[in-house]
Protein backbone atom coordinates (compact mmCIF):
# COMPACT_ATOMS: atom_id res chain seq x y z
CA UNK A 1 0.00 0.00 0.00
CA UNK A 2 2.16 2.46 1.31
CA UNK A 3 4.62 1.37 -2.23
CA UNK A 4 1.97 2.74 -4.47
CA UNK A 5 1.22 5.65 -2.05
CA UNK A 6 5.09 7.01 -2.51
CA UNK A 7 5.45 9.37 -5.10
CA UNK A 8 8.46 9.08 -6.65
CA UNK A 9 9.78 12.69 -6.47
CA UNK A 10 12.98 11.79 -4.32
CA UNK A 11 14.55 9.23 -6.62
CA UNK A 12 18.36 10.36 -6.83
CA UNK A 13 18.76 9.59 -10.75
CA UNK A 14 16.95 13.09 -10.96
CA UNK A 15 18.82 14.79 -9.87
CA UNK A 16 21.61 16.63 -12.42
CA UNK A 17 25.20 17.83 -11.19
CA UNK A 18 24.29 20.84 -8.93
CA UNK A 19 21.77 18.67 -7.02
CA UNK A 20 18.80 20.17 -8.90
CA UNK A 21 16.01 18.66 -10.69
CA UNK A 22 16.64 17.83 -14.15
CA UNK A 23 14.43 19.62 -16.56
CA UNK A 24 12.76 17.29 -17.89
CA UNK A 25 11.88 14.87 -14.97
CA UNK A 26 10.69 18.55 -13.13
CA UNK A 27 8.58 18.58 -16.37
CA UNK A 28 6.96 15.24 -15.64
CA UNK A 29 6.73 16.61 -12.21
CA UNK A 30 4.56 18.90 -12.95
CA UNK A 31 2.68 17.03 -15.16
CA UNK A 32 1.93 15.02 -12.62
CA UNK A 33 0.49 17.82 -10.16
CA UNK A 34 -1.92 18.86 -13.43
CA UNK A 35 -3.18 15.51 -13.35
CA UNK A 36 -4.03 15.19 -10.06
CA UNK A 37 -5.88 18.70 -10.52
CA UNK A 38 -7.37 18.00 -13.41
CA UNK A 39 -8.87 14.96 -12.20
CA UNK A 40 -10.07 17.06 -8.70
CA UNK A 41 -11.62 19.78 -11.01
CA UNK A 42 -13.65 16.99 -12.98
CA UNK A 43 -14.53 15.41 -10.13
CA UNK A 44 -15.84 18.57 -8.75
CA UNK A 45 -17.66 19.51 -11.85
CA UNK A 46 -19.24 16.22 -11.08
CA UNK A 47 -20.34 16.19 -7.44
CA UNK A 48 -21.08 19.68 -7.04
CA UNK A 49 -24.70 19.56 -9.25
CA UNK A 50 -25.20 15.97 -7.58
CA UNK A 51 -24.66 17.66 -4.49
CA UNK A 52 -26.50 20.30 -4.90
CA UNK A 53 -29.82 18.32 -6.68
CA UNK A 54 -30.38 16.62 -3.14
CA UNK A 55 -29.82 19.71 -1.08
CA UNK A 56 -32.53 21.16 -3.42
CA UNK A 57 -35.09 18.79 -3.30
CA UNK A 58 -34.26 18.39 1.08
CA UNK A 59 -35.27 22.20 1.24
CA UNK A 60 -37.98 22.72 -0.83
CA UNK A 61 -39.54 19.47 0.23
CA UNK A 62 -39.03 19.29 3.73
CA UNK A 63 -40.98 22.46 3.63
CA UNK A 64 -44.07 21.63 2.60
CA UNK A 65 -43.95 18.33 4.51
CA UNK A 66 -46.96 18.54 6.91
CA UNK A 67 -49.40 16.26 8.68
CA UNK A 68 -51.93 17.65 6.11
CA UNK A 69 -49.79 17.03 3.64
CA UNK A 70 -49.41 13.28 4.42
CA UNK A 71 -53.13 12.35 5.13
CA UNK A 72 -55.26 14.77 2.71
CA UNK A 73 -56.26 14.42 -0.83
CA UNK A 74 -55.24 16.76 -3.02
CA UNK A 75 -57.35 19.93 -3.57
CA UNK A 76 -58.04 21.80 -6.44
CA UNK A 77 -56.04 24.26 -8.59
CA UNK A 78 -56.62 28.00 -6.56
CA UNK A 79 -57.25 26.17 -3.19
CA UNK A 80 -54.27 26.22 -0.60
CA UNK A 81 -52.93 23.01 0.89
CA UNK A 82 -54.40 19.79 0.08
CA UNK A 83 -51.75 16.62 0.14
CA UNK A 84 -50.42 13.34 -1.49
CA UNK A 85 -52.27 11.02 0.97
CA UNK A 86 -54.14 8.97 -2.01
CA UNK A 87 -50.82 8.20 -4.03
CA UNK A 88 -49.13 6.90 -0.74
CA UNK A 89 -51.66 4.85 0.11
CA UNK A 90 -51.68 3.84 -4.04
CA UNK A 91 -47.81 3.19 -4.04
CA UNK A 92 -48.23 0.81 -1.29
CA UNK A 93 -50.90 -1.39 -3.21
CA UNK A 94 -48.77 -1.41 -6.14
CA UNK A 95 -45.44 -2.73 -3.97
CA UNK A 96 -48.03 -4.98 -2.03
CA UNK A 97 -49.15 -6.83 -5.09
CA UNK A 98 -45.87 -6.80 -7.44
CA UNK A 99 -43.91 -8.36 -4.52
CA UNK A 100 -46.94 -10.88 -3.64
CA UNK A 101 -45.68 -12.21 -7.31
CA UNK A 102 -42.02 -11.14 -7.44
CA UNK A 103 -40.73 -12.21 -4.15
CA UNK A 104 -41.63 -15.58 -4.48
CA UNK A 105 -40.93 -16.24 -7.69
CA UNK A 106 -37.83 -13.98 -7.85
CA UNK A 107 -36.31 -15.88 -4.50
CA UNK A 108 -37.17 -19.43 -6.12
CA UNK A 109 -35.28 -18.57 -9.62
CA UNK A 110 -32.04 -17.83 -7.49
CA UNK A 111 -32.52 -20.85 -5.70
CA UNK A 112 -32.71 -22.62 -9.19
CA UNK A 113 -30.17 -20.59 -10.82
CA UNK A 114 -27.38 -20.98 -8.07
CA UNK A 115 -28.36 -25.10 -7.82
CA UNK A 116 -27.84 -25.16 -11.36
CA UNK A 117 -25.43 -22.92 -11.90
CA UNK A 118 -23.50 -24.94 -14.49
CA UNK A 119 -26.05 -26.43 -16.44
CA UNK A 120 -27.18 -25.24 -19.95
CA UNK A 121 -30.61 -24.32 -18.65
CA UNK A 122 -29.27 -22.75 -15.74
CA UNK A 123 -26.92 -20.87 -18.06
CA UNK A 124 -29.81 -19.87 -20.88
CA UNK A 125 -31.87 -18.71 -17.46
CA UNK A 126 -29.41 -16.26 -16.21
CA UNK A 127 -28.45 -15.11 -19.30
CA UNK A 128 -32.77 -14.47 -19.16
CA UNK A 129 -32.51 -12.69 -15.91
CA UNK A 130 -29.98 -10.50 -17.28
CA UNK A 131 -31.51 -9.55 -19.96
CA UNK A 132 -35.10 -9.18 -18.02
CA UNK A 133 -32.69 -6.17 -15.95
CA UNK A 134 -31.95 -4.68 -18.84
CA UNK A 135 -35.22 -3.86 -20.96
CA UNK A 136 -36.48 -0.20 -20.49
CA UNK A 137 -38.92 -0.15 -17.76
CA UNK A 138 -41.56 1.67 -20.71
CA UNK A 139 -41.55 -2.12 -22.69
CA UNK A 140 -42.72 -4.32 -19.86
CA UNK A 141 -45.60 -1.22 -19.11
CA UNK A 142 -46.06 -1.82 -22.39
CA UNK A 143 -46.25 -5.44 -22.21
CA UNK A 144 -48.44 -4.96 -18.77
CA UNK A 145 -50.85 -3.22 -20.85
CA UNK A 146 -51.25 -5.70 -23.38
CA UNK A 147 -51.75 -8.68 -21.29
CA UNK A 148 -54.01 -6.56 -18.46
CA UNK A 149 -55.02 -3.72 -19.68
CA UNK A 150 -56.66 -4.36 -23.13
CA UNK A 151 -58.11 -7.60 -22.10
CA UNK A 152 -60.02 -5.79 -19.16
CA UNK A 153 -60.89 -2.79 -20.90
CA UNK A 154 -59.26 -0.58 -18.37
CA UNK A 155 -56.49 0.61 -16.53
CA UNK A 156 -55.79 -1.21 -13.26
CA UNK A 157 -53.70 -1.40 -9.71
CA UNK A 158 -53.56 -5.13 -10.73
CA UNK A 159 -51.70 -4.09 -14.09
CA UNK A 160 -49.15 -1.84 -12.41
CA UNK A 161 -48.26 -4.21 -9.73
CA UNK A 162 -47.38 -6.67 -12.63
CA UNK A 163 -45.53 -4.03 -14.68
CA UNK A 164 -43.40 -3.13 -11.32
CA UNK A 165 -42.93 -7.31 -10.72
CA UNK A 166 -41.25 -7.71 -13.74
CA UNK A 167 -38.95 -4.90 -12.74
CA UNK A 168 -38.38 -6.16 -9.23
CA UNK A 169 -38.31 -10.08 -10.29
CA UNK A 170 -34.52 -9.78 -11.75
CA UNK A 171 -33.22 -7.70 -8.70
CA UNK A 172 -34.42 -10.55 -6.56
CA UNK A 173 -33.69 -13.45 -8.24
CA UNK A 174 -29.64 -12.33 -8.85
CA UNK A 175 -29.29 -11.23 -5.37
CA UNK A 176 -30.89 -14.60 -3.93
CA UNK A 177 -28.30 -16.43 -6.61
CA UNK A 178 -25.38 -14.24 -5.67
CA UNK A 179 -26.13 -14.68 -1.62
CA UNK A 180 -26.72 -18.12 -1.77
CA UNK A 181 -23.57 -19.35 -3.90
CA UNK A 182 -21.33 -17.37 -1.07
CA UNK A 183 -22.53 -20.16 1.33
CA UNK A 184 -20.23 -22.65 2.21
CA UNK A 185 -20.50 -26.58 0.30
CA UNK A 186 -19.41 -27.96 3.67
CA UNK A 187 -22.87 -26.53 5.26
CA UNK A 188 -24.96 -28.49 2.31
CA UNK A 189 -22.94 -31.41 2.82
CA UNK A 190 -23.14 -31.89 6.24
CA UNK A 191 -26.54 -31.58 6.19
CA UNK A 192 -27.15 -34.26 3.54
CA UNK A 193 -24.47 -36.32 5.75
CA UNK A 194 -27.22 -36.12 8.43
CA UNK A 195 -29.56 -37.48 6.17
CA UNK A 196 -31.36 -34.37 5.86
CA UNK A 197 -33.30 -34.81 2.30
CA UNK A 198 -32.84 -32.25 -0.85
CA UNK A 199 -35.66 -30.43 -0.28
CA UNK A 200 -35.09 -29.68 3.71
CA UNK A 201 -31.02 -29.06 3.11
CA UNK A 202 -32.40 -25.96 0.72
CA UNK A 203 -35.47 -25.16 3.42
CA UNK A 204 -33.95 -25.53 6.68
CA UNK A 205 -30.32 -24.87 6.02
CA UNK A 206 -29.19 -22.64 2.64
CA UNK A 207 -31.99 -20.30 2.66
CA UNK A 208 -31.68 -19.54 6.52
CA UNK A 209 -27.99 -18.79 6.15
CA UNK A 210 -28.77 -16.49 3.04
CA UNK A 211 -31.41 -14.34 4.42
CA UNK A 212 -29.77 -11.43 5.17
CA UNK A 213 -28.61 -11.16 1.61
CA UNK A 214 -32.53 -12.11 0.20
CA UNK A 215 -33.85 -10.03 2.68
CA UNK A 216 -31.54 -7.28 0.46
CA UNK A 217 -32.33 -8.09 -2.59
CA UNK A 218 -36.26 -7.69 -1.64
CA UNK A 219 -35.56 -4.26 -0.37
CA UNK A 220 -33.46 -3.19 -3.03
CA UNK A 221 -36.06 -4.25 -5.03
CA UNK A 222 -38.16 -2.49 -3.15
CA UNK A 223 -36.49 0.88 -3.33
CA UNK A 224 -36.37 0.55 -7.62
CA UNK A 225 -39.99 -0.48 -8.36
CA UNK A 226 -41.43 2.41 -5.89
CA UNK A 227 -39.30 4.87 -7.47
CA UNK A 228 -40.26 3.83 -11.39
CA UNK A 229 -43.33 5.92 -13.26
CA UNK A 230 -42.77 5.11 -16.99
CA UNK A 231 -44.87 1.89 -16.60
CA UNK A 232 -47.76 3.07 -14.27
CA UNK A 233 -48.41 6.03 -17.15
CA UNK A 234 -50.62 3.36 -19.30
CA UNK A 235 -51.47 0.67 -16.78
CA UNK A 236 -52.01 1.94 -12.83
CA UNK A 237 -52.51 4.97 -14.64
CA UNK A 238 -53.44 7.78 -11.90
CA UNK A 239 -56.77 8.87 -9.90
CA UNK A 240 -56.84 12.11 -8.03
CA UNK A 241 -59.39 10.46 -5.75
CA UNK A 242 -58.09 7.85 -2.62
CA UNK A 243 -58.85 4.20 -5.12
CA UNK A 244 -58.23 1.16 -2.72
CA UNK A 245 -59.80 -1.46 -5.37
CA UNK A 246 -56.95 -3.20 -6.72
CA UNK A 247 -59.54 -3.48 -10.15
CA UNK A 248 -59.41 0.31 -10.43
CA UNK A 249 -57.04 2.83 -11.64
CA UNK A 250 -54.80 3.71 -8.69
CA UNK A 251 -52.64 6.97 -7.95
CA UNK A 252 -48.35 6.16 -7.40
CA UNK A 253 -46.16 8.88 -5.91
CA UNK A 254 -43.96 9.01 -8.89
CA UNK A 255 -46.64 9.36 -11.31
CA UNK A 256 -48.53 12.20 -8.88
CA UNK A 257 -44.70 13.68 -8.81
CA UNK A 258 -44.72 13.63 -13.06
CA UNK A 259 -48.03 15.18 -13.01
CA UNK A 260 -47.44 18.12 -10.94
CA UNK A 261 -43.99 18.72 -11.83
CA UNK A 262 -44.75 19.13 -15.17
CA UNK A 263 -47.98 21.63 -14.70
CA UNK A 264 -47.92 25.29 -14.32
CA UNK A 265 -49.63 25.83 -11.21
CA UNK A 266 -47.23 26.91 -8.48
CA UNK A 267 -48.83 25.22 -5.98
CA UNK A 268 -49.05 22.21 -7.71
CA UNK A 269 -45.15 22.63 -7.83
CA UNK A 270 -44.71 22.35 -4.44
CA UNK A 271 -46.85 19.78 -3.82
CA UNK A 272 -44.50 17.77 -6.75
CA UNK A 273 -41.27 18.93 -4.53
CA UNK A 274 -43.13 17.44 -1.04
CA UNK A 275 -44.07 14.06 -3.07
CA UNK A 276 -40.17 14.26 -4.05
CA UNK A 277 -39.42 14.59 -0.70
CA UNK A 278 -41.45 11.55 0.94
CA UNK A 279 -40.29 9.37 -2.28
CA UNK A 280 -36.82 10.24 -1.71
CA UNK A 281 -37.19 9.55 1.93
CA UNK A 282 -38.81 6.09 1.47
CA UNK A 283 -36.00 5.05 -1.46
CA UNK A 284 -33.13 6.35 0.78
CA UNK A 285 -34.30 4.86 4.10
CA UNK A 286 -34.89 1.58 2.23
CA UNK A 287 -31.09 2.12 0.87
CA UNK A 288 -29.79 2.08 4.35
CA UNK A 289 -32.21 -0.48 5.73
CA UNK A 290 -30.48 -2.61 3.57
CA UNK A 291 -26.76 -0.87 3.97
CA UNK A 292 -27.39 -2.26 7.65
CA UNK A 293 -29.04 -5.42 6.84
CA UNK A 294 -25.60 -6.49 5.24
CA UNK A 295 -23.43 -5.60 7.78
CA UNK A 296 -25.26 -6.41 11.20
CA UNK A 297 -26.19 -9.60 10.02
CA UNK A 298 -23.59 -11.22 7.80
CA UNK A 299 -23.77 -14.56 6.59
CA UNK A 300 -22.35 -16.40 9.67
CA UNK A 301 -21.93 -20.32 10.59
CA UNK B 1 -37.73 -16.90 -16.46
CA UNK B 2 -36.60 -17.19 -19.96
CA UNK B 3 -40.36 -18.25 -20.71
CA UNK B 4 -41.16 -14.76 -19.33
CA UNK B 5 -38.80 -13.41 -21.55
CA UNK B 6 -40.48 -14.99 -24.56
CA UNK B 7 -43.57 -14.07 -23.72
CA UNK B 8 -42.57 -10.68 -23.44
CA UNK B 9 -40.92 -10.37 -26.75
CA UNK B 10 -43.96 -11.83 -28.34
CA UNK B 11 -46.64 -10.41 -27.16
CA UNK B 12 -44.79 -7.26 -28.23
CA UNK B 13 -44.31 -8.49 -31.81
CA UNK B 14 -47.91 -9.79 -31.54
CA UNK B 15 -49.64 -6.28 -30.49
CA UNK B 16 -47.35 -4.87 -32.90
CA UNK B 17 -47.65 -6.94 -35.87
CA UNK B 18 -50.71 -4.48 -37.64
CA UNK B 19 -48.27 -1.95 -37.95
CA UNK B 20 -45.26 -3.67 -38.77
CA UNK B 21 -47.52 -4.97 -41.27
CA UNK B 22 -48.67 -1.55 -42.61
CA UNK B 23 -45.50 0.16 -42.12
CA UNK B 24 -43.01 -2.04 -43.64
CA UNK B 25 -39.37 -1.78 -43.37
CA UNK B 26 -39.87 1.79 -44.05
CA UNK B 27 -40.79 2.31 -40.54
CA UNK B 28 -37.18 2.72 -39.42
CA UNK B 29 -36.09 4.56 -42.39
CA UNK B 30 -38.76 7.78 -42.93
CA UNK B 31 -38.75 10.05 -40.41
CA UNK B 32 -42.50 11.40 -40.77
CA UNK B 33 -44.57 10.30 -37.79
CA UNK B 34 -47.97 12.11 -38.36
CA UNK B 35 -51.06 10.31 -36.55
CA UNK B 36 -53.90 12.39 -38.33
CA UNK B 37 -52.84 10.97 -41.87
CA UNK B 38 -51.62 7.43 -40.35
CA UNK B 39 -47.94 7.74 -41.37
CA UNK B 40 -45.74 6.18 -38.82
CA UNK B 41 -42.05 6.21 -39.14
CA UNK B 42 -39.49 6.26 -36.45
CA UNK B 43 -36.21 7.29 -37.60
CA UNK B 44 -36.67 10.84 -35.55
CA UNK B 45 -36.98 9.08 -32.42
CA UNK B 46 -34.21 6.42 -33.26
CA UNK B 47 -32.07 9.63 -34.00
CA UNK B 48 -33.10 11.47 -31.04
CA UNK B 49 -32.27 8.48 -28.44
CA UNK B 50 -29.31 7.86 -30.26
CA UNK B 51 -28.04 11.44 -30.33
CA UNK B 52 -28.95 12.46 -26.87
CA UNK B 53 -27.43 8.81 -25.19
CA UNK B 54 -24.12 9.11 -26.74
CA UNK B 55 -23.78 13.22 -25.51
CA UNK B 56 -24.28 11.90 -22.01
CA UNK B 57 -22.40 9.34 -22.48
CA UNK B 58 -19.40 11.40 -23.61
CA UNK B 59 -20.23 13.87 -20.87
CA UNK B 60 -20.50 10.88 -18.55
CA UNK B 61 -17.61 8.80 -19.12
CA UNK B 62 -14.77 11.45 -19.08
CA UNK B 63 -16.72 12.84 -15.31
CA UNK B 64 -16.93 8.69 -14.31
CA UNK B 65 -13.40 8.37 -15.25
CA UNK B 66 -11.94 11.24 -13.35
CA UNK B 67 -14.15 9.96 -10.28
CA UNK B 68 -12.96 6.62 -10.81
CA UNK B 69 -9.36 7.29 -10.67
CA UNK B 70 -9.70 9.50 -7.95
CA UNK B 71 -11.59 6.96 -6.07
CA UNK B 72 -9.83 4.03 -6.97
CA UNK B 73 -6.26 5.36 -6.88
CA UNK B 74 -5.16 8.16 -5.23
CA UNK B 75 -8.30 8.02 -2.62
CA UNK B 76 -8.23 4.40 -1.97
CA UNK B 77 -9.51 4.43 1.26
CA UNK B 78 -10.38 7.33 4.07
CA UNK B 79 -12.99 9.86 4.50
CA UNK B 80 -12.72 11.49 0.78
CA UNK B 81 -13.60 7.76 -0.50
CA UNK B 82 -16.13 7.15 2.07
CA UNK B 83 -18.21 10.21 1.15
CA UNK B 84 -17.93 10.07 -2.38
CA UNK B 85 -18.89 6.37 -2.25
CA UNK B 86 -21.61 6.60 0.00
CA UNK B 87 -22.56 10.33 -2.51
CA UNK B 88 -22.77 7.93 -5.11
CA UNK B 89 -24.92 4.94 -4.24
CA UNK B 90 -27.66 7.40 -2.45
CA UNK B 91 -27.85 9.52 -6.44
CA UNK B 92 -27.84 6.40 -7.90
CA UNK B 93 -31.03 5.94 -5.67
CA UNK B 94 -32.68 8.74 -6.61
CA UNK B 95 -36.00 7.84 -8.97
CA UNK B 96 -35.94 9.44 -12.68
CA UNK B 97 -38.70 11.48 -12.08
CA UNK B 98 -37.13 13.50 -9.28
CA UNK B 99 -34.52 13.46 -11.62
CA UNK B 100 -36.96 14.87 -14.68
CA UNK B 101 -38.54 17.55 -12.18
CA UNK B 102 -34.72 18.31 -10.91
CA UNK B 103 -33.83 18.96 -14.52
CA UNK B 104 -36.96 21.48 -15.50
CA UNK B 105 -36.03 23.33 -12.68
CA UNK B 106 -32.30 23.59 -12.47
CA UNK B 107 -30.55 22.68 -16.14
CA UNK B 108 -33.63 24.15 -18.63
CA UNK B 109 -32.78 27.69 -17.21
CA UNK B 110 -29.12 26.93 -16.87
CA UNK B 111 -29.31 26.14 -21.03
CA UNK B 112 -31.61 29.33 -21.63
CA UNK B 113 -29.07 31.11 -20.17
CA UNK B 114 -26.05 29.85 -22.75
CA UNK B 115 -29.09 29.83 -25.73
CA UNK B 116 -29.83 33.54 -25.12
CA UNK B 117 -26.40 34.64 -25.62
CA UNK B 118 -25.76 32.65 -28.96
CA UNK B 119 -28.60 33.99 -30.84
CA UNK B 120 -30.68 31.00 -30.54
CA UNK B 121 -34.21 30.17 -29.51
CA UNK B 122 -34.48 30.10 -25.64
CA UNK B 123 -36.29 27.27 -25.42
CA UNK B 124 -34.66 25.99 -22.61
CA UNK B 125 -35.86 22.45 -22.90
CA UNK B 126 -34.35 20.24 -25.73
CA UNK B 127 -31.89 17.31 -27.03
CA UNK B 128 -29.15 19.13 -25.35
CA UNK B 129 -31.12 19.78 -21.92
CA UNK B 130 -31.61 15.92 -21.96
CA UNK B 131 -28.34 14.67 -22.47
CA UNK B 132 -26.78 17.06 -19.80
CA UNK B 133 -29.33 15.50 -17.40
CA UNK B 134 -29.09 11.86 -18.63
CA UNK B 135 -25.15 12.26 -18.30
CA UNK B 136 -25.85 13.28 -14.83
CA UNK B 137 -28.15 10.30 -14.09
CA UNK B 138 -26.39 7.90 -15.47
CA UNK B 139 -23.11 9.06 -13.82
CA UNK B 140 -23.27 7.42 -10.46
CA UNK B 141 -23.80 4.13 -12.12
CA UNK B 142 -20.65 4.38 -14.99
CA UNK B 143 -18.25 5.92 -11.92
CA UNK B 144 -18.95 2.94 -10.05
CA UNK B 145 -17.82 0.05 -12.57
CA UNK B 146 -15.11 2.05 -13.59
CA UNK B 147 -13.46 2.46 -10.05
CA UNK B 148 -14.63 -1.29 -9.97
CA UNK B 149 -12.17 -2.22 -12.90
CA UNK B 150 -9.80 -0.21 -12.09
CA UNK B 151 -9.65 -1.07 -8.66
CA UNK B 152 -8.84 -5.24 -10.34
CA UNK B 153 -5.65 -3.61 -11.72
CA UNK B 154 -3.20 -5.90 -10.22
CA UNK B 155 -0.87 -4.11 -7.38
CA UNK B 156 2.14 -5.43 -9.54
CA UNK B 157 1.87 -3.59 -12.57
CA UNK B 158 1.49 -0.36 -10.59
CA UNK B 159 4.31 -1.23 -8.38
CA UNK B 160 6.39 -2.25 -11.35
CA UNK B 161 5.85 0.67 -13.04
CA UNK B 162 6.07 2.88 -10.04
CA UNK B 163 9.62 1.71 -9.28
CA UNK B 164 10.84 2.25 -12.89
CA UNK B 165 10.07 5.71 -12.48
CA UNK B 166 7.18 6.50 -13.62
CA UNK B 167 4.77 9.37 -11.86
CA UNK B 168 1.13 8.32 -11.12
CA UNK B 169 -0.09 10.31 -13.70
CA UNK B 170 2.23 8.54 -16.17
CA UNK B 171 1.29 4.99 -14.01
CA UNK B 172 -2.58 5.88 -14.80
CA UNK B 173 -2.22 6.72 -18.17
CA UNK B 174 -0.10 4.09 -19.15
CA UNK B 175 -0.25 0.75 -17.01
CA UNK B 176 -4.20 1.32 -15.46
CA UNK B 177 -6.03 2.54 -18.00
CA UNK B 178 -4.56 0.29 -20.90
CA UNK B 179 -5.25 -2.55 -18.65
CA UNK B 180 -8.96 -1.09 -17.37
CA UNK B 181 -10.01 -0.32 -20.62
CA UNK B 182 -12.25 -3.08 -21.37
CA UNK B 183 -13.80 -3.26 -18.66
CA UNK B 184 -14.32 0.63 -18.66
CA UNK B 185 -15.74 0.09 -21.84
CA UNK B 186 -17.85 -2.69 -21.03
CA UNK B 187 -19.50 -0.27 -18.08
CA UNK B 188 -20.09 2.64 -20.72
CA UNK B 189 -21.92 0.34 -22.73
CA UNK B 190 -24.07 -0.76 -19.84
CA UNK B 191 -24.59 3.05 -18.73
CA UNK B 192 -25.59 3.46 -22.29
CA UNK B 193 -28.45 0.74 -22.19
CA UNK B 194 -29.55 2.86 -19.28
CA UNK B 195 -29.42 5.86 -20.90
CA UNK B 196 -31.33 4.65 -24.05
CA UNK B 197 -33.84 3.46 -21.84
CA UNK B 198 -34.78 6.13 -19.92
CA UNK B 199 -37.80 7.47 -19.93
CA UNK B 200 -39.33 10.05 -16.98
CA UNK B 201 -36.64 12.31 -16.93
CA UNK B 202 -36.57 12.42 -20.58
CA UNK B 203 -40.18 13.31 -21.28
CA UNK B 204 -40.16 15.85 -19.11
CA UNK B 205 -37.16 17.92 -20.63
CA UNK B 206 -37.03 17.32 -24.16
CA UNK B 207 -39.67 19.27 -25.48
CA UNK B 208 -41.72 16.51 -27.48
CA UNK B 209 -41.50 17.45 -30.70
CA UNK B 210 -41.89 14.64 -33.51
CA UNK B 211 -39.56 16.14 -36.05
CA UNK B 212 -36.29 14.74 -37.38
CA UNK B 213 -33.41 17.23 -35.84
CA UNK B 214 -29.64 17.41 -35.52
CA UNK B 215 -29.90 20.73 -33.95
CA UNK B 216 -28.92 19.96 -30.50
CA UNK B 217 -30.41 23.27 -28.78
CA UNK B 218 -33.78 21.91 -30.26
CA UNK B 219 -36.75 20.38 -29.01
CA UNK B 220 -36.48 16.70 -30.25
CA UNK B 221 -38.06 13.23 -29.06
CA UNK B 222 -36.23 9.89 -28.06
CA UNK B 223 -38.30 6.52 -28.50
CA UNK B 224 -39.12 5.62 -24.79
CA UNK B 225 -40.55 9.76 -24.30
CA UNK B 226 -42.65 9.54 -27.81
CA UNK B 227 -44.11 5.95 -26.18
CA UNK B 228 -44.98 7.86 -22.88
CA UNK B 229 -46.19 11.26 -24.04
CA UNK B 230 -48.35 9.16 -26.76
CA UNK B 231 -49.36 6.03 -25.44
CA UNK B 232 -52.35 6.97 -23.52
CA UNK B 233 -53.83 8.89 -26.41
CA UNK B 234 -53.71 6.68 -29.16
CA UNK B 235 -56.81 6.87 -30.70
CA UNK B 236 -56.82 4.08 -33.41
CA UNK B 237 -55.60 0.62 -33.41
CA UNK B 238 -52.60 0.94 -35.93
CA UNK B 239 -50.77 4.59 -34.06
CA UNK B 240 -50.98 2.03 -31.06
CA UNK B 241 -49.24 -1.00 -32.69
CA UNK B 242 -46.98 1.79 -34.34
CA UNK B 243 -45.90 2.87 -30.79
CA UNK B 244 -45.60 -0.66 -29.59
CA UNK B 245 -43.65 -1.07 -32.59
CA UNK B 246 -41.18 1.11 -31.01
CA UNK B 247 -41.42 -0.42 -27.99
CA UNK B 248 -40.02 -3.25 -29.78
CA UNK B 249 -37.63 -1.69 -31.33
CA UNK B 250 -36.56 0.08 -28.37
CA UNK B 251 -36.10 -3.77 -26.50
CA UNK B 252 -33.83 -5.22 -29.36
CA UNK B 253 -31.74 -2.11 -29.51
CA UNK B 254 -31.00 -1.94 -25.33
CA UNK B 255 -30.98 -5.85 -25.15
CA UNK B 256 -28.36 -6.19 -27.55
CA UNK B 257 -26.32 -3.03 -26.40
CA UNK B 258 -26.58 -4.62 -22.59
CA UNK B 259 -25.53 -8.32 -24.27
CA UNK B 260 -22.42 -6.79 -25.49
CA UNK B 261 -21.65 -4.31 -22.03
CA UNK B 262 -22.09 -8.20 -19.28
CA UNK B 263 -19.77 -9.76 -22.02
CA UNK B 264 -17.30 -7.32 -21.97
CA UNK B 265 -17.54 -6.90 -18.35
CA UNK B 266 -17.71 -10.60 -17.36
CA UNK B 267 -14.39 -11.39 -19.74
CA UNK B 268 -12.52 -8.40 -17.69
CA UNK B 269 -13.85 -9.53 -14.46
CA UNK B 270 -12.50 -13.16 -14.29
CA UNK B 271 -9.27 -12.48 -16.64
Amino acid sequence: MSAIDATPDTAPAAYGLGGRLDARVRARLRGDVAFRVLMLVLSFIAIVPLGLILVYIIVRGAGSINWQFLTELPKPIGEAGGGISNAIVGTFILIAIASVISIPLGVLAGIFLSEQAKSRLGTVARLSVETLMGIPSIVLGIVAYSWLVRPMGHFSAVSGGVALSMIMLPVITLTTEQTLLMIPVTLREAALALGASYPATILRIILPSGMSGLVTGILLAVARGAGETAPLLFTAFGNPFMGVNVFKPVESLPHTIFYYATSPYPEWQSLAWGASFVLLVVVLALNIVTKLVTSRWKIQF
Amino acid sequence: MSVLLIAIFFSLLLTSRHAILANGFRFITGSEWDPVTNTFRSLAFVVGTLVTSLIALVIATILALALAILMGEYFKSGPFSAVMRTAVELLAGIPSVVYGFIGLFFFVPVVRAIEEPLGLPPFGVGVFTTALLLAFMILPYSASIAREMISLVPSDLKEASLSLGATRSETVWKVILPYARGGIMGGVLLSLGRALGETMAVTMVIGNANVLTFNVFAPGNTMASVIANEFSEASSDIYLSSLIEIGLLLFVISTLINIAGKVVVNRMATR
